[in-house]
């Protein structure tokens, strides 16, 4: 398998602020990789590096071979990026939006009219396709930016927190999105701060924490770093009070019990460790989904 | 972790010629102005209201013989393209504002392209506006005198200087930080108009105030237009107005390069 994305080394200073330090990164190409941090990790600023936006101090980044410093106009063939800012345009329909790309990603005339019929299709955008965009709810936003990214078929797509704002129904219906086009052999790297969607997406999860990767491998690799189990001492509404993690022997488990308080009561209950343990095992720091509902 | 292995080169997708990307800019840019009425309608109404207030409530004070009409129309030809241009700040302003210049600026394309957009759609409503602006004041008395080729000669001048003053305002858009800043910043330069030759004759003014008026770009301008159009003395002004046309054009087309560079350039 060959590698699509290539981060070696990169550094990005902001003033006297540290925003990327020494970040290595590989995406190899035909698989998803979720890049999981909090806010402020440098998951945007990665994305803006890889998309010819921002240069990086030091250190080097390639895309499909092409690196990103020396050879912008090259990356800006092979890629398409979704950004966190909806980058539609308001006063156009939905349709003409995906025509004007096109357009702008040289399809001919004919070939950017049937391929904005065929994309407001697949992403159930077609009844809405003629209405101007500044009158679409935030999820046929997204919907239609992510629409506009795969206007060309580029090999490497990068999403920046594809689904952050969204409702659970939009979310649900742009993973699904997401998930053909992995299937179908795109690299996709995406940011996210929620830890169910990458688990859900990703084929590889890298955790960001202040501009360094602090872990890195499949969904099931960093549960494993956490133990294969979970004992939860459950409160009187079923909610659990305490997690310990175990490593599922019988010792363990004993060593666990042994950690609970020793006046506790109520129930326990064992189940396998989530992400978000793994986050908070990781980065020292529980997992920033609360911020990203006040955000969105 | 994935094996190392040399990254080969991907196929590089069709790209779009950097003609055919600046027609779909243009085309853009054209639907904004069809599809926000408003700014056209005030491009156009307002010079009309102007016209119509300075020729029949302070006309016959100006004029008492009448026949003021044909001295202000030229003055509020370029009123016109001044309004209509203006908004062509805020155009630039929202779209470096929003998500869409950097999504410009991750396609294989030069996305500066996108200014010459809003321009050339600046030019072809401005034409329009002022074709509105004229045929009004031929309604309301205007009588001028020009041959065919006068009338060619002066809608260049007038294309000219609003290609020339939208540049200005794109550049002015590309400085401000918010597109409301971008509307307010742009007011100062309507103001040009009245420091001219465009409703009283300069020798009407204070010494002082003459100097300013004999000195900014608009009054040659203007006088180049009355000339053309109602046979008036054009004498230097017609050079003169050429080439403020080209020396501002100059300055505002290097200051949209630079601040555009600066604005949506690498951070």
């Amino acid at each position: 398998m060959s590698t699509a994305i290539a981060l070696r080394g990169i550094t990005k200073t902001y003033g006297d602020q540290i925003v990327l330090q020494q970040l290595d990164l590989e995406v190899a190409a035909g698989s998803v990789l979720a890049l999981l941090g909090p806010n402020g990790a440098g998951k945007t600023t990665t994305i803006g590096i890889l998309s010819t936006l921002v240069a990086p101090d030091s250190g080097t980044a390639t895309v499909c071979g092409h690196d990103v410093v020396r050879e912008p106009d090259a990356v800006r063939r092979v890629i398409s990026v979704t950004g966190q800012s909806s980058a539609v345009d308001g006063v156009l329909t939905g349709r003409e939006n995906l025509r004007m790309m096109g357009r702008l990603g040289g399809l001919g005339r004919r070939g950017a009219r049937a391929r904005a019929d065929e994309l407001l299709e697949r992403f159930s955008l077609d009844e809405a396709g003629d209405k101007r965009v500044a009158a679409y709810s935030g999820g046929m936003r997204r919907k239609l930016d992510l629409a506009i990214s795969l206007i060309g078929t580029p090999p490497v797509v990068f999403l920046d927190e594809p689904t952050t704002g969204l409702d659970t129904r939009s979310r649900q219906s742009l993973w699904d999105e997401i998930r053909t086009l992995a299937d179908a052999g795109t690299t996709v790297l995406l940011t996210t701060q929620y830890l169910e969607e990458a688990d859900r997406l990703a084929d590889r999860i890298a955790v960001l924490e202040h501009g360094a990767i602090v872990a890195d491998g499949t969904a099931a690799e960093l549960k494993a770093r956490v133990g294969s189990e979970v004992l939860a001492l459950l409160g009187a509404d079923d909610e659990p009070m305490l997690e310990v993690p175990t490593d599922g022997t019988l010792a363990g488990l004993r060593a666990a019990l042994a950690a609970l308080p020793a006046d506790a009561t109520g129930s326990v209950a064992l189940r396998s460790p989530s992400l978000d343990d793994v986050f908070l095992a990781v980065t020292g720091s529980p997992a920033t989904r609360e911020l990203v509902d006040q955000k969105g | 972790m994935t094996a190392l292995t040399a990254p080969a080169p991907a196929a590089l997708a069709p790209r779009a010629t950097p003609l055919s990307v600046t027609g779909t800019f243009i085309r853009r840019s054209l639907l904004h102005t069809i599809r926000t009425p408003d700014a056209l309608v005030m491009a156009i109404a307002l010079p009309v209201m102007l016209m119509l207030l300075f020729t029949f409530v302070f006309g016959g004070a100006i004029e008492p013989g009448g026949g003021y009409v044909d001295y202000v129309v030229p003055g509020i030809i370029l009123l016109c393209a001044g309004f209509g241009a203006a908004s062509t700040a805020v155009d630039v302003a929202n779209d470096m504002k929003e998500g869409i210049i950097d999504r410009f600026r991750t396609m294989p394309i030069r996305a500066a392209s996108v200014i010459t957009g809003h321009v050339v759609a600046s030019l072809v409503r401005n034409l329009v506006a002022t074709a509105v602006v004229i045929a009004v004041a031929v309604l309301v008395g205007f009588r001028p005198t020009g041959t065919a080729l006068d009338w060619v000669a002066m809608f260049a001048l007038v294309a000219a200087y609003i290609l020339a003053i939208t540049y200005l305002f794109a550049a002015i858009g590309l400085a401000a930080s918010s597109p409301e800043a971008a509307s307010g910043y742009g007011f100062f330069l309507m103001f040009l108009p009245y420091l001219s030759s465009a409703f009283v004759p300069v020798d009407t003014m204070p010494e002082w105030l003459q100097w300013v008026a004999d000195n900014q770009p608009l009054t040659p301008i203007i006088e180049t237009i009355r000339g053309l159009l109602l046979g008036t003395e054009i004498g230097s002004s017609g050079w003169m107005a050429i080439g403020w046309c080209a020396f501002i054009l100059v300055v505002a087309v290097t200051l949209t390069r630079i601040l555009f560079r600066a604005k949506a350039g690498k951070r």
